[in-house]
């Protein structure tokens, strides 16, 4: 065990004790932050622009096609640590010309924003892009149930964002145009 | 298929190790002997060799001899020489002799399996965020643990239908089978029911049913589980759960004296799906479809929650005590179950003593289909047997029980988990009896009983059911039982304390065995519920051997009649 050692304060000096050079060095501080520009935002009226790595509030997104991304693998639901999402999956009617090709969506999706801890996880595991964390930080309820985010509330906050794949579209051609059976 | 052989064994080198092995298994078994994994997608143990996935690819020798004089041909150091096979050969095809040489790993088979897992992805579409099977898929473990780990195929995949129904319980995606045929020898060799085949050739190739049938026996689903890709689906659970949120728990299913051994996967408490589990005194891999259906039983709307005392809520305690009023004293017939556990028939015959209660008992009959589907339909006839329950082969309703009730023989009725109106007993012959119903659901006889007591499924309970071949098989609870309700075992052992305030009997399980199996001639002799929970334990049942039990001959099942005629 390190032994605890007592140091003898150092009496202040003379300067010290005017308190007159602190209070010299904290004017200059503050006169130089005069001719400085203001960085203070007016918020809520002025908001912050945010950064696009931002993790906010996560969301569900469409495909420029307007379907909805997600297939309701649960795999969001499995690595969210404070087990804040909960996914009720279903499956899509096979005449459903809209979604030609698509098996699988969400029936249900809910993602409690008490529980979330903003960590991003489900964005990174999600293996079909349809879950973001964008720039929504703030949120708030006047009850429990508010704080729950349903499917309608995620697709609304999440929104359309561009796709590289375009993976239904992909089979289509390739059931269209080539090896279909 | 395993051959049988009378414990022979022969010895082979596997990876440069000699080691023995049974003779006349393949070198897929052989190699898993000993820990050493052979992938392989088309061969089961319990079905048929053929030998078209490739996947088990390995490479073979054997001691070389000189073809004309037959002598071994031995290296500069004066050991044997091997021959090995130029091209690799198909483990699962390949049975054991002595002196094979076998590498399960090389280069070359290394080199192979990257091959063949290429191939077989080359149309797969590759959906595994939706597909079912992901979790469980052999594909998905061989192509991490064999395969390249990118591809380079750059053509358009095939597209193929993606939900063909191949009968009432099953769905086809076409685009993820792989060509291994299982599930048609599954239908040949152990459903007899001859419906799937493939149509088309190369990578047309389908699965698909006869023209004009469809796959509906009653085993279509285990065609689900031996798929060892996603291509076969059960479309009860498809699209409901992902595999890795379910918990596995061992139980017994409750259908027929069969007595599948199976494994019951939750998710909070909830029952999704049912499936077999493997044991070859038993049931093989297989079960019945009907069987896997039984957990919708769990959740149903007409499950009985709360106790009821003249068809008010009350709660459980005063429950038990006004059953207890209302047969005190009186001639009280007890009605035990076939459906219920050889704990719970113990502790029901100890009942029937100490209030000197009059037995009865019915069975269940249905056909027989040969399989496991056995014409008796409750899992523990034998169990009410062996318990001592009764000694007589219960009839198939409850006549009896009718007629003493009209001459007054007896007053009171306490029914464990049977319909009495169903049974052959009279509405009227009930009038003014008070009737205790102790059971999972509601029906007729609950709904006049005077009191009713809640009790819970063969998913929510332990205890221990008897099979047809005797085996005596253990299991616990598998998912938690709705709030506020007690096994029956607890139940009959507070009612046993209020009819005889002597009485030692508690529902510890180990107790229950250890009285079971004290009497000098008991048939338990030596065995524990630990035992039977563990692995099936085989009862010796020849003291019934005359009586007419009604199953006939079937998988992994003699009846014993003709066992004993044929001696
Ligand atoms: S459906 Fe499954 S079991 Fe049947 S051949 Fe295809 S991969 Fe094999
Ligand atoms: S398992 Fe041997 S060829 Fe398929």
């Amino acid at each position: 065990m390190p032994k605890t050692v007592v140091l003898a304060r150092k009496p202040l000096s003379f300067s010290e004790r005017t308190y007159l050079p602190q209070i010299a060095t904290g004017l200059k501080t503050t006169l130089s932050n005069m001719f400085k520009p203001n960085v203070t935002l007016q918020y809520p009226e002025e908001k912050p622009s945010i950064p696009q790595n931002y993790r906010g509030v996560p969301t569900l997104v469409k495909d420029p096609n307007g379907r909805e991304k997600c297939v309701s693998c649960q795999l969001c639901e499995f690595v969210c640590p404070p087990k804040a999402i909960r996914i009720t999956p279903g499956s899509v009617p096979e005449d459903d010309d809209s979604r030609e090709h698509v098996e699988k969506a969400p029936e249900e999706f809910e993602i409690n924003m008490l529980r979330c801890i903003y960590c991003g996880y489900c964005q990174e595991v999600c293996p079909e892009e349809a879950i973001f964390l964008q720039d929504e930080y703030s949120t708030s309820g006047y009850s429990r149930e508010e704080m729950i985010n349903n499917k309608e509330k995620l697709y609304e906050l999440g929104g359309t964002v561009p796709d590289p794949h375009y993976k239904w579209d992909k089979k289509k051609n390739a059931e269209d145009e080539g090896n279909s059976h | 298929m395993i051959s049988t052989n009378k414990g022979e064994t022969v010895s082979i080198v596997l990876d440069g190790e000699e080691v023995e092995v049974p003779a006349g298994i393949n070198l897929v078994d052989a190699a898993a002997l000993f820990k050493k994994e052979i992938p392989h997608y088309c061969y089961h143990p319990q079905l048929s060799v053929a030998g078209n996935c490739r996947m088990c690819l390995i490479e073979m020798g054997t001691p070389m001899r000189d073809r004309g004089t037959g002598e071994p041909v031995l290296n500069d150091d004066g050991t044997q020489k091997i021959g090995w096979v130029p091209k690799p050969v198909i483990g699962c095809a390949t049975t054991v002799s002595p002196g094979m040489h076998v590498k399960t790993i090389s280069e070359k088979v290394t080199d192979c399996r990257e091959g063949i897992m290429e191939f077989l992805l080359v149309n797969h579409p590759l959906d595994c965020p939706i597909c079912d099977q992901a979790g469980e898929c052999r594909l998905q473990e061989f192509a991490t643990d064999y395969g390249r780990g990118y591809s380079r195929y750059v053509e358009r995949k095939n597209v193929k239908p993606k939900r063909t129904r191949l009968g009432p319980r099953v769905t086809l995606d076409d685009e993820r089978c792989i060509l291994c045929s299982r599930c048609i020898r599954f239908s040949q060799e152990v459903a007899k029911d001859d419906v799937l085949g493939f149509v088309d050739r190369g990578s047309y190739s389908t699965l698909s049913c006869f023209p004009g049938r469809e796959l509906e026996n009653n085993y279509s689903l285990n065609t689900v589980d031996i798929c060892p890709v996603g291509a076969l689906t059960s479309t009860d659970f498809r699209f409901k759960m992902r595999v890795w949120f379910l918990k596995e728990l061992p139980s017994i299913c409750a259908e027929s004296s069969a007595g599948c051994n199976i494994m019951v996967s939750s998710r909070e408490g909830e029952i999704h799906r049912i499936t077999p589990r493997r044991n070859d005194d038993v049931n093989d891999s297989w079960m019945t479809d009907s069987g896997r259906l039984l957990y919708k039983q769990v959740r149903s709307d007409n499950r009985l929650l709360t106790p009821q005392v003249k068809q008010t809520e009350s709660a459980l305690d005063v429950a038990i005590s006004s059953a207890f009023e209302s047969f005190n004293g009186k001639k009280l017939a007890i009605v035990g179950s076939c459906h219920s556990t050889l704990e719970e028939l113990y502790l029901l015959n100890h009942l029937s003593k100490a209030t000197k209660a009059k037995k009865y008992l019915r069975g269940h009959f249905g056909e027989d289909d040969g399989i496991l589907l056995s014409a008796d339909r409750s899992p523990n006839l034998r169990g009410t047997l062996l318990s001592g329950f009764t000694n007589e082969y219960p009839k198939k309703d409850l006549s009896k029980l009718n007629d003493d009730l009209k001459k007054g023989v007896v007053d009171a009725v306490l029914v464990v988990n049977e319909d009495l109106l169903d049974s052959g007993v009279e509405g009227e012959s009930l009038l003014g009896v008070p009737v205790t119903y102790l059971g999972t659901h509601q029906n007729t006889t609950s709904n006049l009983a005077e009191i009713v007591i809640p009790t819970l499924t063969s998913f929510e309970k332990k205890g221990t059911f008897i099979n047809r071949s005797f085996i005596a098989q253990g299991f616990a609870s598998t998912v938690p039982s709705p709030g506020g309700l007690l096994p029956l075992t607890q139940i009959l052992c507070r009612l046993l304390s209020l009819s005889d305030e002597e009485s030692k009997i508690t529902a510890d399980f180990s107790l229950i065995w250890k009285n079971l199996s004290s009497p000098p001639k008991s048939p338990f002799k030596g065995m524990t519920f630990t035992d039977a929970q563990r692995g099936s334990l085989q009862i010796d049942g020849s003291k019934w051997n005359n009586l007419s039990f009604v199953e006939k001959k079937a998988l992994h099942f003699e009846p014993q009649s003709s066992v004993l005629s044929s001696k």
